[in-house]
């Protein structure tokens, strides 16, 4: 079946996952359903130990089995330790079938392809996947399809019980013997837990694993002891120089600061653009210099930003920090100062449901003014794809792209028009992640095109006279012209996973590269 | 075509940007930095045993990339080394658009290019006159020479100051206060204009000191050069930011163009124009301010 | 042309390609490796054929390792490899074989 996005969902994927093709952002608006609660074994008995010796210990006390669903989160990022060790525990005892359901996995995690071999892990759910790991499933060795979603997706997938999480593993860079957890302080200190929550709240048993005991109770608790079963010491469960680095540099490069001041001339002459304006922006070099140069007009004219909210950066604290913004509503810290910046008492941590899930009575991406993202690449329907590399292998995680996306009322996608010979700007993306009708300009460094579905936005930018505007297709034509026009790449038949949509339905299926 | 009469002499030059023509991922898009002009390098950027491969690399990004409208100038390997010739063969069957010569030191030099530039539009079939020459002056004899050079050929568009080596000639260095330049460029400047061709500045080198460039380059603008040579597409936006006209010198400009067209036709030599002496003195000056507008985007005017 | 001796030419950096050629066994023998070969593969090998007839090359070992270079790098690169193997820096036939 063809979906809204025009892409061919096979009935057999339909009937296999017992899904809906994507149909539209719209869809399932006000459709009600019952939200999802695990059991809960009460615990009155005031000697009652949740300590446990490792996680050995801990799997058994959760009743680890084979063809459970375990969950992690990615706080820890590229210096992530407790997805491996708790796999590899895992894997020794021997259980097999298991979904692995992170919310996302990276490079940190390449020890886990030889586990997917062997049928440890025959599932795996996520916002994406880098490294070897997207490499393993692109070749076809996971058992199961693979099922990529975005941050607000997997919040959804929870509540509403399409997955049922057995453990839910919390890294918890401190936490008391009674399973109060915080995101700050100790080794391995990350700023906030926001992607976990859902997993305390929906998980049938929760185990939460430090590497810093402090004496109870550890508080204010992000995770609150009332909904986790163990608590297990290990020697460390972060790599702290890979957890957050420092804040990035500037960049120097002329081309990424070409495309910062385009975006930024997009933000200020677009109508949102006023006292009060929200706004979130990513960790890339052209993002990171738009919100520098964007901090200056906002000096000039006056105008302050009523919330900054997703993942933080340092460029947002000093907006913070100036008084230039309200609020930060924090998913996420990427680099240092975005961890320290967090004991300002106006930088909040929010939890990825009340950040981005479709599915609950309103989030906080409903209330964006503009969202400034990046792509892979982006086609003349302003479809997004930012999972599937050009060469087909996946490489890459929707993060809160569709979330952030549908929810702001100006979504701007930064993106060179070329990726070395690949064009970035395409006729079909190799997958799509974002649908157009969410994306509503992109900026390049051979200029800007509006979404024609935006005509109010075209037409303030022709009236600004700011930025060179293309349409899609020019940009696809002129990248053309420099490359060559790009064979499709060669997908084997069989389908290795699914890119949901934020509310569930089949937005496109990845395919096994042939090789 | 008569050379002196190539539209292209007196084009735009507020910036022209080096690139070593021997690296691909820097001359397959610099255009999206909006230079005015390109200087593809095969002199100093290029390491000696790659001068054949820089060669062959320049030849068909000039033949296949489209530049733009960005000019493509050519620097060629200097006149004391046996490769300069076979540069010139190789960037006008190319299609370059002008040869910038280092290390120019007298007229007869750029007599020697000029007469293989004309051979080789001969031999490939390029209109005669269409390649344009600029001459580097990098040395004391070369700047004092400078009239000399300037009115050698009627290809010759312009001449540009080469800092580092002409500093090293006067046995001083680049100290960024400019005063190791100030004669040079002084020198320069005047013969240029005497002769009637362009004069460009050296480069800055220092992309830590962004502030200095600024400074360096509002110096030259108000010395009377027309742009820059430029190492870094960063530096483009400052040099074009600086080379733009106010909003009041561009009307007044436009101003001065529309009532010189009125008056000198009705006969009248000398009138006010905003309670300021006008004569057709001021026609060129007033056409460039608004040349040097359009190419900012900041005037849509037809004049 | 005859490829008299091993020669290299290029580099593995982005955009780039590196191109050795080798006397060979009677034919062109291309082996190509691209960071773009699912989708310029073709277009890369017809390039280089194209480029080794244009030079009359017709028995060499080629090998070309392709970071994302455009048409007009992997023509240079192979010319400049050709050249090389025969010691040839001046008098290219410009916009004769070379075009």
């Amino acid at each position: 079946m063809i979906n809204a996005v025009g892409r061919e969902i096979p009935d057999e994927i339909l009937r296999m996952t017992g899904k809906e093709p994507f149909q539209g952002n719209s869809y399932k608006e006000g459709v009600p359903f019952r939200r999802y609660a695990p059991i809960i074994r009460p615990v009155m008995d005031n000697t009652h130990n949740k300590m446990v010796k490792d996680i050995h210990e801990a799997l058994v006390k959760c009743k680890a089995h084979n063809g459970m669903t375990v969950s992690f989160h990615h706080h820890f990022r590229e210096g992530d330790l407790v997805v491996c060790m708790v796999m590899e525990e895992i894997h020794k005892m021997g259980l097999k079938n298991i979904t692995l359901a992170a919310t996302s996995l990276g490079k940190a995690h390449d020890a886990l392809v030889p586990m997917i071999e062997d049928g440890t892990i025959t599932s795996i759910q996520a916002s994406g996947v880098r490294g070897k790991i997207g490499e393993a499933i692109s070749h076809g060795k996971l058992k199961n399809l693979a099922i990529m979603r975005s941050h607000g997706g997997r919040v959804r997938s929870l509540v509403t019980g399409e997955t049922k999480v057995d453990i839910a593993f919390i890294g918890a860079p401190t936490a008391d013997e009674y399973g109060n957890l915080r995101g700050v302080g100790g080794k391995s200190n990350c700023g906030v837990l926001s992607y976990s929550h859902v997993d305390g709240d929906c998980a049938e048993y929760v185990v939460a694993i430090t590497d810093t005991l402090v004496p109870f109770p550890n508080f204010p608790a992000h995770i609150s002891m009332t909904k986790v079963d163990c608590v297990c010491v290990v020697d460390a469960i972060g790599i702290p120089e890979k957890i957050a680095t420092g804040a990035a540099k500037p960049t120097t490069d002329q081309r990424k600061l070409m495309m910062a001041e385009y975006c930024t001339q997009v933000v200020v002459n677009t109508p949102y653009f006023k006292d009060g304006f929200s706004y979130q922006t990513g960790v890339g070099g052209a993002s990171i210099a738009s919100t520098i140069s964007l901090t200056k007009i906002m000096e000039e004219r006056g105008i302050k930003m009523g919330f900054g909210v997703g993942g933080m950066t340092k460029p947002m604290c000093d907006l913070l920090d100036r008084g230039l913004c309200r609020v930060l509503l924090d998913t996420q810290a990427f680099d240092l100062d975005a961890v320290t910046n967090i004991l300002n008492p106006k930088h909040h941590r929010i939890t990825a449901g009340s950040y981005a899930n479709p599915f609950n009575k309103g989030a906080f991406v409903n209330k964006l003014d503009y969202v400034i993202l990046a792509s892979l690449e982006v086609d003349v329907h302003f479809n997004c794809n930012v999972v599937v590399g050009s060469d087909g292998i996946i490489t890459g995680a929707q993060g809160g792209h569709p979330d952030t996306a549908q929810g702001a009322k100006c979504t701007i996608v930064i993106c060179p028009l070329l990726q070395g010979r690949i064009p970035a700007i395409c006729s079909e993306v190799t997958t799509v992640t974002t649908p157009g009708e969410s994306v509503d300009i992109v900026v390049t460094d051979y200029g800007v095109a509006v979404n024609p579905n935006r005509p109010d936005l075209l037409k303030a930018l022709e009236e600004a006279d700011c930025v060179p505007l293309k349409t899609i297709e020019q940009l696809r034509d002129e990248a053309y012209a420099i490359t060559g026009v790009p064979n499709p790449v060669e997908f084997g038949d069989r389908i290795v996973g699914i890119i949901e949509a934020r509310d569930g339905t089949i937005m496109d299926v990845v395919r096994e590269i042939k090789d | 075509m008569n050379p002196a009469e190539n539209p292209n002499k007196k084009r735009l030059r507020r910036s022209m940007m080096f690139l070593n023509a021997q690296k691909p991922g820097l001359i397959k898009d610099p255009y999206v930095y909006g230079p005015d002009s390109i200087m593809l390098d095969l002199e100093d950027a290029v390491a000696v045993k790659e001068k054949d491969a820089a060669r062959f690399s320049l030849y068909h990004a000039l033949q296949e990339i489209d530049y733009r409208g960005v000019e493509r100038v050519v620097r060629i390997n200097g006149l004391d080394s046996d490769l300069w010739e076979e540069d010139i063969l190789c960037s006008v069957a190319g299609g370059c658009d002008s040869i910038r010569i280092p290390k120019t030191e007298t007229g007869e030099d750029v007599k020697k290019v000029e007469a293989v530039v004309e051979e080789a539009e001969k031999r490939f079939g390029r209109e005669p006159g269409s390649v344009l020459i600029m001459a580097a002056l990098e040395s004391a004899k070369g700047v004092l020479n400078a009239l000399e050079i300037c009115t050698a050929s009627p290809r010759l568009f312009g001449i540009a100051l080469s800092g580092g080596d002409y500093t090293k000639d006067l046995q001083t260095s680049i100290t960024g206060t400019g005063v190791e330049l100030m004669g040079a460029r002084q020198h320069m400047i005047i013969a240029a204009r005497a002769a009637g061709v362009q004069c460009f500045d050296t480069v800055w080198t220092n992309l830590n000191d962004m502030e200095g460039f600024r400074k360096d380059v509002e110096t030259i603008k108000m010395m009377g050069f027309d742009g820059k040579s430029i190492i870094n597409p960063r530096q483009i936006p400052i040099v074009h930011d600086i080379y733009t006209p106010s909003q009041k010198e561009i009307i007044f400009a436009e101003k001065v163009v529309r009532e010189i067209d009125e008056k000198s036709a009705q006969g009248i030599g000398v009138f006010t124009v905003d309670g300021k002496m006008i004569d057709i003195a001021f026609y060129d000056g007033a056409k460039r301010t608004l040349m040097l507008a359009r190419a900012a985007g900041k005037y849509k005017g037809d004049l | 042309m005859e490829i008299l001796k091993p020669a290299v030419a290029g580099t593995l950096e982005s955009s780039d390609c590196m191109v050795t050629v080798e006397p060979g066994q009677g034919k062109v023998n291309l082996d190509l490796d691209s960071s773009v070969m699912r989708q310029f593969g073709p277009q890369i090998k017809k390039v280089i054929a194209e480029t080794l007839a244009r030079l009359d090359v017709t028995d060499v070992n080629i090998r070309v390792v392709d970071k994302g270079a455009l048409d007009c790098t992997i023509k240079a690169r192979v010319e400049a490899a050709v050249y090389r193997s025969n010691d040839i820096r001046k008098d290219i036939p410009w916009g004769g074989a070379i075009k």
